[in-house]
């Protein structure tokens, strides 16, 4: 115990290299010592400040051209953050500014293309931040040997999943990959969610979506999350569909080695 | 279809439908917007509220919000609406019935036996024209008990359910924050797993790893692994032991059907529940889930507002006699309750409206980082369902779900609310705090005890 304040710590301190949740926190009476309740008053406000911070697309649009990489920029039908949050139906569809913009990228560039990478800010603009480069770095060096075309990199700002539907229709891809921010949780303000569709088309449902979720340096890595995407395209191509019927069969091929059902013993259950 | 006028002054508001009534006398919220059914403006939604004081009781018998020809929901209100019961309050209106409800002849007693003959949409409209005191003040009248192993819902109790998820459903990570909270004097509404994983293999694993720890430590408590209620039934024909059923649900059939579910799959799921004779002291062992928001956000709202769709989901939850029943209140999204303002007035409707349809009623008091509210606005919800007489609330390690990423009570916040409002946990499991020495209650005040239980100090040993 510390000697300075009047706070109880609890004796089951070790029981934190078990779980990442917030145990034996302590007490100050029966209520939250002073560093506890100060330490998730700071997580709260990093996922706040995630949900709100703006997209900066321009810093982003000039890190894709260091590598030679070309990206257009849309924003959709939600004018602002306070109207994208409250109207999930306009996050989900393109303003008209955008969809004439990519009619007249069509009309310059005619012919679809295998793939359309789209990147929204979605609930977090700092997973969009942190993560699109390094990812993208990893999976398009996989999708270029598997000899996939691209379109360029589409950054939607104030856009929902669906919205890469409707990118896809318009650029005539056959498949669209959408990295967006996912909604902050206290420990994990800038976990990035990646979203596939085979034949994109606007009003589909998430059954018909594949997602890998947390991806972040502390979750998925780049690289495992490259290899699922990748994993997830070829059999759709093969297949010749996405989401729901899809998932089951690869979800079966990598059961194996994660299956946490396997009985283990536990402290709570151990010998008496 | 009745229309309803309603002049003010020189104002005439019109409403084609008592479902357009009611979703205008709606106090404002986002997802009513979403829908396209809240009122224009403040004065319209107000003058939908004196619209709605005029109605008779006895009109919500003729028109149905969801067509009867369509909806088993409806049906099930219609087939299941006690006459007899209702007969007090008969002959009054919805603003009638909030006086009534006010008034020193709604008691207990009286107030239980009222509760077959009220609709869950003559509950919905008198909530809208009632005030937040109202609300708790009525509901505080109530009183739903209910058994399995331990008691619910007694005056004088706030218990909790123990919510100890892990992202990746480790077993030891479950255990310690188990540890965690039964030590805080957590778990006695149930101690409640969401899965990360719905294969069935695991969910059964940690069923019956959670029957070994209450049966290991002798905890009056129940069981509960969040899934399907058709993998429950097969884990029921699998022989694993399983105490309550879950279900999520809601109040169209639509709704029930994009949850994969029916009133018969529920009634099933029941019956295989009852099948195992493992209450002790009762037999309620089905536990839902409900939350405003749920049936638009499956587009099976019919027109009509988020709220009275909730109250209608009280109506498939009491059919079935269950145990519990809890409102996630924050969790949809700030576009269904965009704020705390929205939050806490949302919890203190649905907590209202179940009880006084003689639902167990609990509250996930809880939010996600992408709404407009904080850990004060919980604190302020907490307070006023504690006033109100809650059975249950949630209890997890300091108000962080790391599975689910989103905000609920934490072990401390039940410890706040039993000790500023005198409120202990049930019974059973009250004897059991005071039996292992984790810590008693008495005047109000908690007192820990100086020593770990020795069957828990062995435990963590083995850690060492």
């Amino acid at each position: 115990m510390d000697q300075h304040t009047p706070t109880t710590d609890n004796p089951w301190l070790a029981l934190r290299s078990l779980t990442p949740a917030r145990i034996a926190l302590g007490r100050s009476g029966i209520s939250l010592p002073t560093s506890a309740q100060l330490d998730f008053q700071f997580a709260h406000a990093q996922a706040r400040d995630a949900v709100h911070l703006p997209f900066d697309h321009a810093g982003l649009r000039s890190q894709l051209s260091d590598r030679g990489r070309e990206s257009l920029l849309l924003h959709s039908a939600a004018s602002d953050r306070d109207q994208y949050l409250q109207r999930p139906d306009l996050g989900r569809r393109l303003n008209e500014a955008s969809v004439e913009q990519l009619r007249e990228h069509v009309k310059a560039n005619p012919g679809g293309v295998d793939l359309a990478i789209v990147v929204a800010d979605g609930l977090s603009a700092l997973a969009v931040h942190r993560h699109t480069l390094p990812f993208l770095s990893r999976f398009e060096e996989q999708a270029a040997a598997d000899g996939w075309t691209s379109a360029p990199v589409v950054l939607v700002e104030q856009g929902r999943v669906a919205i890469a539907d409707e990118v896809g229709q318009l650029l005539g891809a056959r498949m669209t990959v959408m990295l967006i921010g996912e909604r902050p949780g206290l420990s994990s303000p800038d976990s990035l969610g990646l979203y596939f569709t085979f034949a994109p088309k606007v009003g589909l449902t998430d059954a018909y979506r594949n997602c890998i979720s947390n991806v972040r340096l502390e979750g998925l890595s780049y690289g495992m999350a490259a290899h699922r995407l990748l994993y997830l395209m070829r059999e759709a191509c093969r297949r010749q569909l996405s989401g729901v019927n899809l998932k089951d069969e690869a979800e079966v091929l990598s059961l194996d080695s994660s299956d946490p059902s396997a009985k283990r013993g536990n402290f709570l259950l151990g010998e008496q | 279809m009745a229309s309803f006028v309603h002049t003010v002054g020189h104002l005439v508001y019109r409403f084609d439908s008592l479902k357009e009534v009611m979703a205008k006398a709606s106090p404002a919220r986002s997802g009513d917007f979403l829908a396209g059914v809240a009122a224009e403006n403040d004065g319209e939604r107000v003058a939908a509220q004196m619209a709605l004081a005029n109605i008779p009781l006895t009109h919500f018998l003729s028109e149905a919000l969801i067509p009867y020809e369509e909806d088993e929901v409806t049906r099930l209100i219609i087939d299941s609406h006690d006459a007899e019961a209702f007969a007090p309050v008969s002959h009054l209106t919805v603003g009638g019935l909030r006086d009534w409800l006010l008034g020193e002849q709604a008691n207990e007693d009286s107030l239980r036996a009222l509760a077959p003959g009220l609709t869950p949409e003559m509950a919905a409209a008198v909530s809208k024209i009632m005030r937040v005191q109202d609300l708790i003040l009525v509901a505080q009248k109530i009183r739903v008990v209910t058994q399995f192993r331990g008691t619910m819902g007694l005056r004088g109790r706030l218990s909790t359910r123990l919510q100890p998820n892990h992202p990746t459903d480790e077993p030891a990570g479950i255990a310690a924050s188990i540890l965690d909270g039964l030590l805080y004097g957590n778990g006695d509404a149930m101690i409640g797993i969401n899965p990360a994983t719905d294969s069935i293999s695991s969910i059964c694993a940690m069923l019956e790893m959670l029957d070994a720890i209450i049966q290991r430590y002798q905890i009056p408590t129940q069981a509960c692994v969040l899934t399907h209620v058709t993998t429950s039934i097969e884990a029921i024909n699998r022989g694993v032991p399983l105490d309550l059923v879950f279900q999520s649900i809601a109040g169209s059939e639509a709704a029930n059907a994009s949850f994969g579910i029916n009133l018969n799959v529920l009634q099933e799921g029941y019956e295989a529940g009852l099948s195992l004779k493992r209450g002790t002291v009762g037999q309620n062992l089905m536990y839902f889930e409900t939350g405003q928001g749920s049936a638009l956000s499956a587009n099976a709202h019919h027109g009509v507002d988020q709220q009275t769709c909730e109250t209608r989901a009280y109506a498939v939850g009491r059919h079935f006699k269950p145990f519990l029943v809890n409102t996630v209140v924050g969790f949809i999204g700030p576009e269904y309750l965009y704020n705390g303002k929205q939050i806490i007035r949302a919890g203190l409707e649905d907590h209202f409206c179940g009880k006084l349809l003689g639902v167990p009623m609990g509250c996930d008091i809880c939010y996600t980082n992408h709404a407009e509210a904080d850990q004060d606005d919980m604190d302020t919800l907490l307070t006023l369902l504690g006033v109100a007489g809650i059975n249950f609330i949630m209890g997890i390690p300091g108000s962080d779900d790391i599975m689910l990423n989103y905000q609920t009570t934490s072990f401390h916040d039940a410890l706040y609310a039993r000790q500023t409002l005198g409120l202990k946990p049930g019974p059973e499991f009250e004897a059991w705090l005071e039996r292992t020495g984790i810590f008693t209650q008495g005047d109000g005040r908690i007192r820990f005890g100086d020593n770990l239980p020795p069957a828990f100090r062995q435990a963590l040993a083995q850690l060492a």
